[in-house]
């Protein structure tokens, strides 16, 4: 038994794939060994990573494969024996495996008898496994950008390889790659540490802390510990919580302390968004806030280093966010000179994608297409403020030609939303500006008001329809103008404000908008008529039945219960979220399992009667009916039918898949009784009417065939 | 509160010791291209020496014009032309992080004082079909290098791939002297009387006047006019070189390199071609473009097309550059190497 340590250096990884890799290599490691049988069940294999390395500790792995006897098959006894005696074949046989021919033995196989040999095979020594192994495993790491380094190109990585070490218990594995071989030299911090020999696997993590460096969840630990150390220099202060920049920072360091930085207290007149993506996105620091969560003038920086005794460090930070602030208040002021409502022509100027013109054109589309829907809502007794919306969507794209907005791309919208306010325009349509770009996740909150869910569902519609247009259409993982994330926000949107739109209605008008344009010369089909259009306006709805089948998957629902609930119509995402919500709460029950098992059979039955040709009654006879069963079964439709369609329009779905449920009995005593598929045509077809009305009546909820019952 | 601004660098001891540094690394010392360029990647020095096979190792200051970032000098940390210093180093050595950090410390940088970082950040430029693989490096939050690894140039895989140190000096100047305004920053400091030269002495006036000129009055129509001439000449001195090529496939000697067969009046011809000028043609009109978007005068349409025809002429001349390189051979200088080392061996 013995440790196993495989360090590999590198000059620095990118934060943002360092976590991916250290566990993929860990992965890798621990399945070779498994593979290779050095893992004698119980190793452990922890992993290490600072940005200049990835490290795995194999404990107590086996120091060479355990010998074994295998037995191998040599030629068939009829060829390995002519006349009793061993041919050339059964010779050749013996001396591979080193055995007298007198000495093999007879198995029996399925194919016959066969000679065949116990061989004795020698275990391979770990080093030799893992030198041989190694380099592959290493080679094969995934990583999102790699690079060539080396002269004739012979390996790619994330960035090159400057060392590497490897060790089994205290003798280092002859391993090379890229043109590295592996040694005990291992280096420290770039400026706390110093090189330095591993001298053992054991007490790689304590030496490396001795060369100044810190292990992933030690960083954590300290940047956390240290963010609380510096707040408490302000009274009343603390850092505001920040996963994905702790995340990052833990990765840009490999011995991390933290400041508390200053500046001028006038900046505080900047918005809020402008001042943390400043320190966030920019610097990477952590905003500072007081007890009643407002931003206070001081920062966080987390430094690579371990500590700023003369404050060099600290004054350094300071000048480059005043910099960067007195930038921004900069182009706020310049900005202020032309406001928004003059920027809508220069958004000519502006491409928004290059087959679809420019942002100017978007604008125009959008406001028609924003004013469309809100009529809709409207009629549908929303309350929205269309000419709220038809100023916001006029100047929704404006701040994109803005300074503020060119040097932090990442708050176009709000810095559109910010400017309108400021331009004394009504907060609602500044709120709507704002807005305008959200759920930019599932995560995200959806617009505030209704006026911001239009424009946000409009600028997004129109984007999707141009690009379907075109014949962009999002591919299994491509999907570069995150068209899918667009239409998440959609259904989001819809879905939470409780929209009642029509999703193909929305499409019609949107690809409508393109109409005439520039563009359309580059569209694949016409958007205007014919068969191409409807093709089309089918392949978004397709796209948007996925999207909702997303959004309800992500809400909680049953695979099943999507299913069942879109195959029932998927055009209304509100209304597709009820009939689902219904159905959830009765799936479960008795009567509904066996409601879905009946439906099931009749809809294989309808089937196989279509397959073979047999008549299906255009219209159900109920005079021809003659058996009670079947009788029972149509009164039985008869009743609750109108009782359905009329909760159904009130959105009583749990109510109405109540009432479909009294029928069970009248089902389950008709498939006793009664035989379908008779041999009089007449009755055939009859009864198969009844089959048919019966799924077209109690379908428009779900498709009740698709829920998975149990045992059936 | 800092005590190591004592006796910070000027901005003309700071060009000097960066290039003394490069220059006793054993890299050519070159003058900038005098012609106006984007960023110093775009000059010969790097645009053409990165491709092909033969090593090299160089620095040089290169002014850097971009019209769209001019401020009329009113903006304390923006200019329309700022100072590069560029190092290309083909192929990298494997300390090429130290010796950058050398680099650093050789221009008063104590590192053990500081916080460096060097933080993901990959360059392209979709004008020069070039693209490259890096870091921005941070000190103390300050990006004062950008950090390459060429990857492809003009749309041509390098191999080897040169590594590609960019300084932007005002900023390390404004660092260095804990200024906060590039204009503050002293250009020269008179040894004998101490007169201080600043950065706005030198600079505020260009940046003034090429603002106004660059945002308001260059000529939209002549300026597309001029676009159009230089990207003619250079087109047609493509075509003529392509012309060329294809007389030496005519002759027989398809893909081989240099040969003794290959006929001498072809091989004369083809290395006489003006392929340097060519890119001087297209750097023109990567900068008219460049003046043109800042006037604001590139419509949507235009926009995309005209980058990808800067590009087919940068494309264009990458090929010439090597596939005349091919023909020509080594450089003198290496041939005398080779021709010495071969000597040695007998």
């Amino acid at each position: 038994m013995a440790d196993f340590l495989i360090e590999i250096g590198l000059e620095e990884i990118p934060a943002r794939m360092i976590d991916g890799a250290e566990a993929e290599l860990g992965v890798r490691v621990a399945k070779l060994l498994v593979d290779e049988r050095l893992d004698p069940g119980d190793a452990q294999v922890p992993t290490f990573s600072t940005p200049r390395r990835l490290a795995v500790l194999a404990r107590g792995i086996l120091d060479k494969q355990a010998d074994v006897e295998e037995q191998v098959l040599g030629p068939s006894v009829k060829v390995a024996y002519k006349d009793g005696q061993p041919t050339p074949a059964a010779q050749a046989f013996a001396r591979k495996v080193k055995v007298e021919v007198a000495h093999l033995k007879t198995v029996t196989t399925p194919k016959g008898e066969y000679l065949a040999a116990t061989v004795a095979r020698k275990g391979r020594t770990a080093q030799e496994i893992l030198a041989e192994s190694l380099p592959q495993e290493i080679n094969a790491l995934y990583w999102a950008k790699n690079m060539y380094w080396r002269e004739g190109k012979p390996e790619r990585f994330v960035r090159p390889v400057r060392w590497m070490v490897a060790l089994l218990g205290n003798e280092v594995v002859p391993l090379e790659y890229a043109g590295i071989k592996a040694a005990r030299r291992s280096r420290g911090h770039r400026l706390l540490g110093h090189d330095f020999e591993v001298k053992a696997p054991s007490s790689y993590a304590a030496e490396l802390k001795e060369a100044g460096v810190l292990g992933r969840r030690e960083r954590l630990a300290l940047i956390r510990k240290e963010l609380d150390r510096a707040c408490r220099t302000v009274a009343g202060a603390r850092w505001r919580e920040d996963k994905e920049l702790l995340d990052t920072v833990v990765n840009l360091t490999e011995y991390p302390s933290v400041i508390l930085g200053n500046f001028e207290r006038e900046f505080l007149s900047l918005p809020e968004e402008v001042l943390v993506t400043v320190m966030r996105d920019h610097q990477k620091y952590f905003a500072v806030e007081d007890g009643d969560g407002k931003l206070t003038p001081h920062f966080l920086a987390v430094l690579n280093t371990s500590g700023d005794p003369t404050g060099i460090v600290g004054h350094g930070h300071e000048r480059v966010l005043r910099a960067r602030f007195n930038d921004a208040r900069f182009f706020w002021t310049v900005d202020q000179k032309h406001p928004l409502r003059e920027r809508v022509d220069r958004l000519r100027n502006v491409t928004f994608q290059k087959d679809l013109g420019s942002y100017f054109d978007k604008t125009m589309r959008v406001q028609k297409l924003a004013s469309q829907i809100s009529q809709t809502l409207e009629d549908a007794g929303v309350k929205v403020r269309a000419g709220i919306v038809h100023k916001a969507a006029l100047l929704a794209k404006t701040d994109l030609t803005t300074e503020l907005v060119k040097e932090f791309t990442e708050l176009q919208g709000v810095v559109g939303g910010l400017y309108a306010k400021a331009q004394g325009l009504d907060p609602a349509i500044g709120d709507a500006i704002y807005d305008q770009y959200k759920p930019e996740s599932m995560e995200d909150a959806v617009p505030r008001t209704s006026e911001g869910a239009v424009l946000s569902i409009a600028d997004k519609a129109d984007s999707i329809a141009g690009m379907f247009a075109l014949g962009l259409i999002p591919s299994g993982s491509k999907d570069p103008f995150a068209l899918r994330r667009q239409a998440n926000g959609i259904v989001k949107t819809i879905a939470e404000r409780k929209l009642s739109l029509d999703l193909q209605m929305l499409f019609r008008d949107a690809l409508a908008g393109y109409a005439g344009s520039e563009a359309e010369k580059r569209f694949i089909v016409s958007v205007q008529s014919g068969e191409g259009r409807a093709h089309l306006l089918a392949s978004l709805v397709a796209f948007y039945r996925e999207r909702i089948e997303f959004y309800l998957r992500e809400a909680g629902f049953a695979y099943d219960v999507v299913n069942a609930v879109l195959a029932a119509g998927a055009h209304d995402v509100v209304d597709a979220e009820a009939r689902a919500q219904a159905v959830a709460k009765v799936r479960e029950s008795e009567d509904f399992g066996a409601i879905s098992a009946a439906f099931k059979r009749i809809k294989n039955i309808l089937r196989q009667a279509k397959e073979t040709g047999k008549k299906i009654g255009d219209a159900l006879d109920v005079s021809a009916l003659h058996e009670d069963a079947e009788k029972a079964l149509a009164a039985g439709m008869q009743r609750v039918a109108p009782r359905v369609r009329e909760l159904s329009l009130k959105w009583e779905y749990a109510s109405a898949l109540a009432q479909i449920a009294t029928i069970r009995p009248a089902v389950d005593t008709f498939f006793d009784k009664v035989m379908v598929m008779v041999e009089d045509e007449r009755v055939r077809a009859n009864r198969l009417a009844l089959l048919q009305a019966l799924l077209n009546e109690f379908s428009t909820i779900a498709d009740f065939s698709e829920i998975v019952t149990e045992g059936k | 509160m800092p005590q190591a601004k004592q006796n910070p660098l000027t901005f003309q001891e700071l060009v000097l010791r960066l290039s003394n540094f490069f220059a006793d690394y054993g890299c050519v010392l070159q003058q900038p291209h005098d012609l106006e360029v984007g960023a110093g990647t775009m000059a010969p020095e790097t645009f053409l020496r990165v491709l092909g096979p033969q090593p090299y190792k160089v620095v040089y200051v290169q002014p850097s014009r971009r019209p769209a970032d001019g401020r009329y000098g009113e903006n304390p940390n923006r200019l329309y032309k700022h100072t590069q210093l560029q190092v290309i180093l083909k192929p990298p050595p494997e300390d090429v992080q130290e010796l950058y950090l050398r680099s650093l410390e050789a221009i008063g940088i104590d590192l053990r004082q500081h916080d460096i970082k060097f933080e993901e950040d990959n360059w392209e430029s979709p004008t020069l079909g070039a693209w490259g693989i890096g870091w921005q490096v941070m000190l103390d939050g300050l990006e004062i290098t950008q950090f390459t690894y060429f990857q492809q140039c003009g749309q041509i895989d390098l191999d080897p791939i040169s590594a590609e140190l960019t300084y932007g000096l005002e900023r390390i100047a404004a660092f260095l002297q804990d200024v906060d305004s590039i204009y503050d920053i002293v250009w020269a400091r008179d040894p004998q009387t101490g007169k201080q030269v600043t950065y706005g002495d030198v600079r505020l006036a260009d940046e003034l006047q090429y603002s106004v000129y660059n945002f308001e009055l260059a000529d939209v129509d002549r300026t597309w006019k001029h676009l159009e001439l230089y990207e003619d000449e250079c087109k047609e001195l493509l075509a003529e070189f392509a012309g060329l090529m294809g007389e030496r496939k005519e002759a027989g000697k398809k893909e081989r390199a240099v040969d003794e067969e290959f006929p001498a009046h072809l091989r004369e011809q083809i290395r006489r071609f003006p392929v340097l000028p060519s890119l001087d043609l297209c750097l023109k009109c990567s900068h008219l473009f460049n003046l043109l978007d800042a006037r604001g005068a590139i419509s949507v349409t235009e926009r995309v097309g005209v980058i990808a025809r800067i590009r087919q002429l940068a494309v264009g001349v990458a090929k010439a550059w090597v596939a005349q390189q091919a023909v020509v051979g080594p450089s003198p200088s290496a041939v005398g190497e080779q021709r010495l080392a071969a000597a040695q061996k007998v």
